[in-house]
C-alpha cells in the first residue's frame, strides 16, 4: 500500500502549487513536499529492499486483457525512486529561484510533479502494459516541458522532433511487451524473467528484442535517435537538469537492466548493444566539443555517458552491469549540477554561448568552487566519484570484449572517448569561468546570484566528493543489491561475488592510461581553435530542418491521399461503401459448396407468381423511368403495395397492415417533396457511370438473391418455439408477434419508438426555418387562388368528415384486438394517423389545425414515458423491467376479458407512432401552404 | 415459390442499389425506399416462407416463424421514419444549395 502513495503522492499534491499561484513561497513548499515525502515513505522500506527483498501490491484491473495494478519494489526500483525523488527534491528548490519573479513556476511545478508520478510508474511498475502507459506519459510531459515556451518557434520544433522520436519508440515497446506476453504468457515482470529461457529460444526473439532496443534506445538517446535530446534544450534549464540527464532519459537504461536476464547474454544483444553504445559514446563526446551553447555541450555530453551506460549493458557480464549501476549514479550526481550551473549563468547573463561566457570566476567565484567538483568528476579526475567508474569502465573494456581484432578495438576506442570526454569537461569549465573576458554580454554588469541556488549545487558536489572518497560504500552497500536484482536474485545469493575495487590494483598501467586520456583532452583543448575553424568548415546539418522537411512532405503526401479518397462527393462515397460491402460479403457466399439446400420448394400457384413477377416489373420500372419523377414515384407506391400482398400471401399479416398503412404515408410525404423539387432529372453527363452503377447494382442484386435463396432453403434453427409456447402462458395473449413486441422484446420496441420519435423531431427541426426561395405565393397568386376556386375537392371533403370517426373506431379495435389478434399499437398508430392526415389533405392545413389537436411533440413525448413508466412499474412489483402483469376478469354482458400492463406498453407504442407520424406530415404539408413556413405545427 | 422470391429479393436490391448511386436526391430517396423494402423482405424470407401459417396461437396448426416477423414490423416503421427524415433533408438541402445534387454542388446547373 505504502508502494501505491508513494506512486500517488505526486499526483495528489500536482494541483496544490497551481491553487497556490498567488503565494510562491507555499507553492514552492507545496510541490516540495512531494519527493520529500516519498523519500521519508521510501527509507524505512529501503533495509529489507536491499537485503534482496522484493514488496509487491496487486490490484486486477483488466484482467482479460493481463492488464493489472501491481506494483513491485526490489533494490533497482528503490534506487531509481531515490533518485527521482531526491533530484525532484533537488530540481524543485532550484526552479523556485530559475523561475523568480515570473509568473511560469507553478505551471512548471505541476508538470514536474506529474512527470514525477510518470516516472516513478515507470519504475515500480510490475506489469510490462501499465508500466508503458507510464512510459508514453513520460513522453508526453517531456513534449509539453520542452514546448514549455511555446510561444518561441524553436521550442515548438524541438518538443516535435522529441515526441516523434520517443513516441515512436513507445509503439515498437508496445509491440516487444505485446509479443513477449503472447510467448511468456503474462505481461508481470517476475514471469517474464522466470521465463526467460524459453523467451531467448522462442523464434521471434530476434523480434522481441529489436523492437525492445528500438523502444529503449529512442527513450534513452542512442545514436541515431539522439537527435531529439539536443533540441530538447530549449526546454527550461531545471528540466534539462532533471528529464533530460538525471531521470527521463535513463528510463530507457532502466528498463534494459529490469529485463536484463531477459535479453542478456545472447549474441545478438552483446553486438547490438555494445556496438550501438559504443557510436554513441563516440559521437556524443566528439561533439560536445564543438557545442558552443553550454547546454548544448552537456546534452551531448549526456548522449555519451548514456552510450556508456549501455555498452556497459551490452557486456552482459555481472562485473559490467556493477559498473553500468555505478556510473548511473555518479552520471545523475554530476550532471544534475552542471545543468544548474549551466542555468543560472545563462539566466544572469542573458545567454548561454561559450564563445561570450568567459571569466566568470571573477563574477561568480563561489559557483566556480562549486562547479569544478561536478566538472572535475565528468573528467574522471581523483577522488571524485567520476574518477571509478572511469577507471572500471576501461578495465571492463578490456577483460569483457571478447577476443580478434575486436578486443583490441574496444579497448583502443574507449581510450579516445575518454580523452574526448576530458576534452570537452576542460572545455565546459575553463572557457566559462576563465580564458579572458566576457563579450558582449546581454546583460551587463552582471546581476548577483540568488545564495540559495548554492544549496542545491553544494549537495550535488558533496555526494560526488563522498562517493570519491568511499566508493566502497556505495559499491557494497547500494550498487551490490541493485544489481542482484537486475539479475533477477530474489534472495542474495550465497555465493555473492563482492565487486572489488582490488580489481584495479590488477592493472598498474591503468593510471598511466588515465594520464593519457587527460593529455589528450588537454591537447584536443589546446587546439581548439584550428578545430573550430575545421568544424566550421563543415556544412551545417540541422536535424529539427530535416525532420520538418520530412514532416511537410509526409503530411502533403497523406492530404493527398485523403482527397483522393475523400473529395466531398457523395455519390462517389456511396459507390464505395456498397463496393466495400460486396467485396466482403461475395467472399464467403462464393465459397459455398452448394446454393439449393435440401429443403422442398413450395409449389407455385399462378396468382402469387403474376404477382411477383408484376413487383418486379414495377421495382425495374422504378429504375429505368427513375428521371420521370412523379412516374417513379407512383411506380414506387405501386411496389409497396405489393409486397403488402406478399406479406399477407406468406402468413403475416401483422407485417401486411403495417406495410400498407406505411406506404400511404411514406408516398404521402414524397409527394410533398416533389412539389418543390424539379419534376423531373437531367441527363447524366458522366455516360459510363450509369453503366458501371448498373453493373454493380446487379451485382449486389445477384448477391443478395442468391443468399436468400440458399437460405430459404435450408432448415431453420429457430428460438421461436419459445415464443409460441409461452405466448399465452406467459404474455396472455395469441397473436405471437405482438406479444413479442409489447413483451417478450419490449425493451427492443421501447429503443425503436425512441428511434421513431428522434426521426420526427429530426424532420421537425429540418423544417422549422427552411427558406423557400421563391416558393412564397406572389399576392396576385392568392388573390387568385381566393377568387377563382376552392383548392379542396368538393368529394373529398364531404367523405373526409365522416370517414374521421369511423376510421378512428377501425383503429381503435385494431389497438384493442392487437394482443390475440393481428394488429396493435404500430398499426393502429399508423392508421390513426392516416385518418388525421386525410383531414389536412381533404380541407387544408388551416382548416385542420384550427379544429385538430396539433400537441404532437408532446403527444410523442407522452407515449415515450407511458411506455417507460410501464416498464418501470414492473420495477415496483420487484420484478425486472418490462415484466407485463395480465388477468381475465369477467364483467355482465361483455363477457370474459383481460386486462394486460402489455396493453399500457402498447399505448405508449401507439401515442408515439401518431405523434411522431404527425408531426412528419403536418410539417411537411406546412410548407406547401400559401403562408409558408409561418407558425410552426406541434 | 423459392426461387421466385429469391429473383424478386435480388431484382428489388439491384433497383434499390441503382437508383441510390444516382447523382439526384429524388432518386436516391426512391433507391432507400426500394433498399428497405429489399432488406426488410430479405429479414422475413429468414424465416422461411408458410402458406396460411399465421403466427396466431389457435388460428392454424402451424405457425410462421414470429420473431423475425416481429423485427420486420419495426424495421418497416424505422424505415418510414428513415425515409421522412431523407425527404426532409433533401428538401432542405436542394432549397437551400439551389439544386438537388446530393454533392450540394452542380455548376452546370441552373438553379432551381
Amino acid at each position: 500500500m505504502t508502494l501505491l502513495l508513494i506512486l500517488l503522492l505526486p499526483l495528489v499534491l500536482l494541483p496544490a502549487p497551481v491553487l497556490l499561484r498567488r503565494f510562491p513561497r507555499a507553492a514552492v513548499s507545496s510541490a516540495l513536499l512531494a519527493p520529500a515525502l516519498i523519500l521519508w515513505l521510501l527509507l524505512p522500506l529501503l533495509p529489507a529492499v536491499l537485503q534482496g527483498g522484493v514488496l509487491l501490491w496487486h490490484f486486477d484491473w483488466i484482467p482479460t486483457l493481463g492488464l493489472s495494478l501491481s506494483l513491485r519494489l526490489d533494490a533497482l526500483a528503490a534506487l531509481f525512486v531515490a533518485l527521482i525523488s531526491g533530484i525532484g527534491l533537488a530540481v524543485i528548490f532550484y526552479a523556485h529561484h530559475y523561475f523568480a519573479g515570473k509568473p511560469d513556476a507553478p505551471r512548471f511545478f505541476a508538470m514536474i510533479l506529474g512527470f514525477m508520478m510518470a516516472m516513478l510508474g515507470i519504475v515500480l511498475s510490475e506489469n510490462l502494459l501499465f508500466m508503458l502507459v507510464f512510459w508514453e506519459m513520460t513522453s508526453l510531459i517531456s513534449f509539453l516541458l520542452i514546448g514549455f515556451y511555446g510561444q518561441k518557434r524553436i521550442s515548438r520544433r524541438g518538443a516535435r522532433l522529441s515526441l516523434f522520436i520517443t513516441g515512436g519508440g513507445g509503439l515498437a515497446l508496445l509491440a516487444a511487451i505485446l509479443l513477449m506476453g503472447s510467448v511468456a504468457g503474462s505481461l508481470q515482470i517476475s514471469e517474464i524473467l522466470a521465463q526467460a529461457e524459453l523467451l531467448q529460444q522462442h523464434s521471434s526473439f530476434p523480434w522481441i528484442l529489436g523492437l525492445f532496443l528500438l523502444g529503449v534506445f529512442t527513450k534513452s538517446a542512442q545514436f541515431p535517435f539522439h537527435l531529439w535530446l539536443p533540441h530538447a534544450m530549449s526546454a527550461p534549464t531545471p528540466v534539462s537538469a532533471y528529464l533530460h540527464s538525471a531521470t527521463m532519459v535513463k528510463a530507457g537504461i532502466f528498463l534494459m537492466m529490469r529485463l536484463y536476464p531477459v535479453f542478456s547474454g545472447t549474441e545478438s544483444w552483446f553486438y547490438w548493444v555494445v556496438a550501438i553504445g559504443f557510436i554513441t559514446l563516440l559521437v556524443g563526446s566528439f561533439v560536445a566539443i564543438f557545442m558552443h551553447d553550454m547546454k548544448g555541450l552537456l546534452a551531448y555530453s549526456t548522449i555519451s555517458h548514456l552510450g556508456l551506460i549501455t555498452l556497459l549493458l551490452g557486456y552482459g557480464t555481472e562485473a559490467a552491469l556493477t559498473v553500468a549501476v555505478f556510473h548511473l549514479i555518479n552520471h545523475a550526481l554530476f550532471k544534475a549540477p552542471l545543468f544548474m550551473m549551466a542555468g543560472s549563468i545563462d539566466k544572469a547573463a542573458g545567454t548561454r554561448d561559450l564563445r561570450q561566457i568567459n571569466g566568470m570566476a571573477r563574477h561568480y567565484p563561489l559557483l566556480a568552487v562549486l562547479s569544478f567538483i561536478p566538472t572535475a568528476a565528468m573528467a574522471g579526475l581523483p577522488y571524485l566519484n567520476g574518477y571509478f567508474s572511469k577507471k572500471l569502465f576501461i578495465v571492463e573494456s578490456f577483460q569483457s570484449s571478447g577476443s580478434g581484432w575486436f578486443a583490441l578495438l574496444i579497448p583502443a576506442l574507449a581510450i579516445l572517448g575518454a580523452a574526448f570526454s576530458v576534452g570537452y569537461a576542460i572545455r565546459l569549465f575553463h572557457n566559462t569561468f576563465f580564458n579572458g573576458k566576457p563579450q558582449d554580454i546581454p546583460n551587463w554588469p552582471l546581476p548577483a546570484i540568488s545564495g540559495w541556488v548554492y544549496l542545491p549545487l553544494a549537495c550535488f558536489a558533496a555526494l560526488c566528493l563522498w562517493i570519491g572518497f568511499w566508493p566502497e560504500v556505495v559499491l557494497h552497500q547500494l550498487v551490490e543489491p541493485v544489481v542482484q536484482a537486475a539479475q533477477g536474485n530474489v534472495a542474495l545469493a550465497s555465493d555473492f561475488s563482492r565487486y572489488d575495487l582490488a580489481v584495479l590494483q590488477q592493472y598498474p598501467w591503468l593510471t598511466g592510461i588515465s594520464i593519457l586520456t587527460f593529455a589528450g583532452g588537454l591537447a584536443l583543448y589546446s587546439t581548439r581553435k584550428a578545430l573550430f575553424a575545421w568544424h566550421d568548415s563543415l556544412p551545417t546539418v540541422d536535424a529539427k530542418d530535416i525532420f520538418e522537411s520530412w514532416m511537410s512532405w509526409l503530411i502533403e503526401r497523406s492530404q493527398q491521399g485523403v482527397h483522393l479518397v475523400e473529395n466531398g462527393s457523395l455519390q462517389r462515397y456511396v459507390i464505395y461503401l456498397v463496393l466495400t460491402a460486396l467485396l466482403f460479403t461475395s467472399w464467403p457466399l462464393l465459397q459455398l459448396q452448394q446454393w439449393r439446400g435440401e429443403l422442398a420448394l413450395m409449389p407455385v400457384d399462378p396468382m402469387s407468381a403474376g404477382a411477383l413477377v408484376l413487383l418486379m416489373v414495377m421495382a425495374v420500372a422504378v429504375a429505368v423511368l427513375h428521371r420521370q419523377r412523379l412516374i417513379a414515384l407512383l411506380f414506387t407506391g405501386a411496389t409497396g403495395l405489393l409486397i403488402t400482398v406478399g406479406f399477407a400471401r406468406f402468413s403475416a399479416p401483422d407485417l401486411a397492415l403495417t406495410q400498407f398503412s406505411v406506404e400511404v404515408m411514406a408516398i404521402f410525404i414524397m409527394m410533398l417533396a416533389l412539389s418543390f423539387l424539379p419534376q423531373s432529372s437531367p441527363k447524366e453527363k458522366v455516360r459510363y457511370r450509369a453503366k458501371r452503377d448498373a453493373v454493380v447494382a446487379t451485382i449486389a442484386g445477384i448477391g443478395v438473391g442468391v443468399l436468400s435463396f440458399a437460405v430459404m432453403t435450408r432448415p431453420q434453427q429457430t428460438i421461436s418455439d419459445y415464443f409460441l409456447v409461452n405466448s399465452v402462458p406467459g404474455g396472455g395473449g395469441t397473436n405471437v408477434v405482438n406479444v413479442i413486441l409489447v413483451d417478450f422484446r419490449g425493451f427492443d420496441t421501447l429503443g425503436e419508438i425512441a428511434v421513431l420519435a428522434i426521426a420526427a423531431l429530426a424532420v421537425f427541426a429540418l423544417t422549422r426555418n427552411l427558406r423557400l426561395k421563391g416558393h412564397t405565393p406572389s399576392a396576385e397568386h392568392i388573390d387568385a387562388w381566393h377568387g377563382y376556386a376552392q383548392p379542396y375537392p368538393l368529394i373529398l371533403r364531404t367523405l373526409a368528415r365522416p370517414l374521421l370517426p369511423m376510421a378512428l373506431l377501425v383503429s381503435a379495435y385494431i389497438f384493442l384486438r392487437g394482443h390475440n389478434l393481428p394488429g396493435g399499437g404500430f398499426i393502429a398508430g399508423l392508421i390513426t394517423a392516416a385518418a388525421l392526415s386525410l383531414q389536412y389533405v381533404a380541407c387544408g392545413i388551416r382548416w385542420a389545425q384550427v379544429r385538430m389537436l396539433t400537441q404532437f411533440r408532446p403527444l410523442i413525448g407522452a407515449g415515450l414515458l407511458i411506455a417507460g413508466l410501464t416498464g418501470l412499474g414492473s420495477l415496483w412489483f420487484d420484478h425486472p423491467f418490462l415484466t407485463t402483469w395480465f388477468s381475465y376478469f369477467e364483467l355482465p354482458l361483455i363477457g370474459k376479458f383481460e386486462l394486460a400492463t402489455a396493453l399500457l406498453f402498447d399505448l405508449g407504442v401507439y401515442a408515439t407512432v401518431v405523434g411522431s407520424t404527425m408531426l412528419i406530415l403536418a410539417n411537411m404539408g406546412r410548407l406547401m401552404t400559401i403562408h409558408g413556413p409561418g407558425k410552426e405545427i406541434g | 415459390m423459392e426461387i421466385l422470391v429469391a429473383l424478386m429479393l435480388g431484382v428489388l436490391t439491384t433497383c434499390g442499389v441503382y437508383l441510390v448511386l444516382r447523382p439526384r436526391t429524388f432518386s436516391v430517396v426512391l433507391g432507400l425506399t426500394m433498399l428497405s423494402h429489399a432488406v426488410n423482405l430479405f429479414l422475413f424470407s429468414m424465416g422461411r416462407l408458410h402458406s396460411n401459417a399465421p403466427a396466431v396461437i389457435g388460428a392454424a396448426e402451424q405457425h410462421a416463424d414470429p420473431l423475425p416477423q416481429a423485427l420486420v414490423l419495426t424495421a418497416i416503421v424505422i424505415s418510414f421514419a428513415m425515409t421522412a427524415f431523407v425527404v426532409a433533408l433533401a428538401l432542405r438541402s436542394a432549397l437551400e444549395l439551389r439544386n438537388d445534387h446530393v454533392d450540394g454542388v452542380d455548376k452546370e446547373e441552373e438553379p432551381i
